[in-house]
């Protein structure tokens, strides 16, 4: 889960990472009079989760409280890549003597956290790896010593420094992890960390991503959850459990296993045909799962049939057509389906299937190329 | 014959007195692992299946009590990294743990505390273990697998069903099945599964099923051109998943552009591994 700037700097500010001052505004009065409270210059950023709000116009100086209402007046209007503006930060401005990147994410193939810094901050890190990857410096943190002195003074030191700025620079690193740590992040950014001309460190940027399978421990962070950025059957995937991904294609998928569930999309599109979801309903198969995965497949106007692809283990595949039979008497979907049942009781599923005068196949490559003839309207 | 278990096996259940755990043993037992025991702290002294598994308060009694070498874990995921370390203490060799959604950062404490101990760990976010004929620990359906020569590993779970059924519907029967999981930081990885099959005389062909994300697949990739000498066949799942989206598995997800299911099926290819377009082309590829 993404979290907004403002956010992410709130919670940096906890760990006493300095941040410039400034509040976050829903409305354009709001915005005036926090301009007001700081002294009329201000920054105005949207608080939109994508990148490049900066080229977008979404980032604009004001040099007034007057010109920090007109600026939050336009960019509240505002849509940056698909998501509309609700709210923006108001900050100080800033004089900027040098730009430094410092973040941390988790390094996979290490199987552990990894802390970079940049002499080149401001541009975007992945911008950085590509041009000059020399310029970033990395230092892995071992998950159960946690960031150690030496290794925020190695960054220090590798990035050219000014030696009076180390322990400043050594703090915030420590402030940092700590916020990453123990918010359970899987990233905590800080680009730019600035020099201003005053010869202080200052956070100018925010940016944290955090552990979707731990916000069970930080009930906080859950409540922020910005639901914009999900597509709204995504979100009511959620609510029952299943994993649903809305693509572009036309052949709907249910399917019980992410690896399973993936599978079968590229076997739709080995066949010439375009999923349209990926979607896992998990094991069991129940008439309830079943019907909730119906619902939100059929809200996408695109998909014209849609392709259900269960491995019947445990939960035997005769169990999985009484689900679907029953799911299908409830929803009552208008466009055409294509059940593929295999493993225990295949044999008695199919025919329960049949009896019922579904389409059905037996193997996979089948049920795809099946499906993918009744997407382009050539029947069975 | 097979990898990591068998009919030795002295299995001990973590959370056997959940709804899942339960269930599970009781397939497991009713496949004839030997399950010498359950754990569930505050129910100790309990049985469980008609007085077939006793209940111990923690792993280090049940360990003493039964001489249980293995442990299965079916404890929910804020719970998990405990059991974990619980079993890792109480000198347990190899542990494998189903649950799904544990938090990254436990999993990497768990991985660095298993490294340093050097004890055996399979999963998280996993179907565990089948040896066709010798033991079942996890969850993997005893019936869809025959005894047989071909080792599989694999980051999924019903897309490794469907793998071993297929290979059962062609007559082939499988040494072990191990399922390493879908999250982006677990224990044993492809190139630890591979390396035993590689040195297990019963095992003479392998399949790898892998999916986006990581690049465990490009590892194994070099790992079959330098080390090994089975023959090896593959199925990498994602081809047509988008970028920047985590596909059901925590671990299935394209980062920054790297990850993708071309860039792993070009890795296995250029060592020789026969890459399958779907998962029924998988016995063709291995006869």
């Amino acid at each position: 889960m993404k979290l907004h700037e403002y956010q992410s700097k709130t919670i940096f500010s906890r760990y006493k990472i300095p941040i410039p001052r400034g509040r976050v505004a829903a409305t354009a009065s709001e915005a005036k009079q926090i301009a007001e409270e700081l002294g009329g210059r201000v920054v105005i950023k949207a608080q939109v989760l994508v990148g490049g709000r900066g080229k977008a116009g979404g980032i604009r100086l004001a040099k007034n409280s007057k010109e920090a209402e007109e600026l939050a007046t336009v960019i509240l209007g505002m849509d940056i890549k698909g998501l509309p503006v609700r709210k923006l930060l108001v900050d100080e401005t800033v004089r900027i003597q040098k730009e430094i990147y410092l973040g941390i994410t988790n390094d996979r193939t290490m199987n552990r956290p990894v802390m970079m810094a940049s002499s080149e901050g401001g541009v975007e890190i992945e911008e950085v790896a590509r041009i000059s990857p020399d310029k970033i410096i990395k230092t892995h943190i071992d998950p159960l010593l946690g960031l150690r002195d030496y290794q925020a003074r190695d960054l220090a030191v590798s990035i050219d420094l000014p030696r009076d700025l180390w322990r400043g620079f050594q703090e915030i690193c420590h402030g940092l992890w700590n916020a990453y740590s123990q918010s359970d992040a899987s990233l905590a950014e800080i680009n730019p960390l600035v020099i201003t001309v005053e010869n202080r460190l200052l956070a100018l940027d925010g940016k944290m991503v955090v552990d979707d399978n731990a916000l069970f421990r930080h009930p906080d962070l859950a409540d922020m959850r910005d639901l914009d950025v999900e597509a709204a059957p995504e979100v009511e995937a959620r609510k029952y459990g299943l994993s649903y991904i809305q693509l572009d294609g036309e052949i709907g998928c249910m399917v019980n296993g992410a690896g399973l569930a993936m599978a079968t999309m590229d076997i739709i599109q080995l066949y010439g045909g375009t999923p349209a979801n990926f979607l896992d309903i998990g094991g069991g198969a129940s008439a309830e799962k079943v019907g909730a995965a119906f619902r939100i497949i059929l809200s996408d106007p695109k998909v014209k049939v849609v392709l259900i692809n269960i491995f019947g283990g445990i939960t035997r595949c005769d169990e999985v057509a009484r689900g679907i039979l029953g799911a299908i008497s409830e929803v009552k979907p208008k466009i055409p389906m294509v059940v593929r049942l295999v493993g225990t009781n295949a044999a008695e599923g199919l025919r329960l299937l049949g009896d019922a005068h579904m389409v059905t196949a037996e193997t996979l490559v089948d049920a795809a190329q099946t499906a993918v003839r009744m997407a382009k309207g050539e029947g069975r | 014959m097979s990898i990591l278990v068998d009919k030795t096996t002295r299995l001990l259940v973590q959370g056997v007195t959940g709804h899942e755990g339960l269930f599970h043993t009781q397939q497991m037992v009713e496949y004839g692992t030997q399950v010498v025991a359950g754990v569930t702290p505050g129910r100790g002294g309990e049985w469980v299946l008609d007085g077939k598994v006793p209940v111990f308060d923690s792993v280090r009694l049940a360990a003493d009590y039964t001489g249980a070498n293995t442990s299965v874990i079916f404890v929910p995921a804020r719970a998990a990294a405990d059991a974990m370390f619980e079993a890792a203490d109480a000198g347990i060799e190899l542990v494998v743990c189903i649950t799904e959604g544990i938090p990254v950062r436990d999993m990497m404490e768990v991985r660095r505390y298993f490294d340093q101990k050097n004890v055996r760990l399979i999963g998280p976010n996993c179907p565990g273990l089948l040896t066709p004929g010798g033991a079942k620990v996890g969850i993997i359906p005893g019936n869809i697998a025959i005894p047989g020569n071909i080792g599989i590993v694999s980051r999924s779970g019903t897309l490794t069903y469907e793998v071993l059924y297929a290979l059962k519907m062609a007559g082939m029967g499988a040494s072990t099945c191990v399922g390493i999981g879908g999250d982006p930081v677990n224990g044993t990885n492809f190139v630890d599964v591979l390396q035993l099959f590689e040195n297990d005389p019963h095992t003479e062909k392998v399949v790898l099923i892998g999916e986006i994300g990581g690049s465990e697949e490009e590892k194994a990739a070099d790992f079959i051109s330098h080390h090994m000498t089975k023959m090896a066949a593959a199925f990498i799942a994602g081809q047509a998943a988008p970028p920047g989206k985590r596909m059901g598995h925590a671990g299935a997800i394209i980062e920054s552009g790297s990850g993708t299911a071309a860039e792993k099926i070009r890795a296995l290819e250029a060592v020789g591994v026969r890459v399958a377009r779907h998962p029924e082309e998988i016995p063709a590829l291995l006869a």
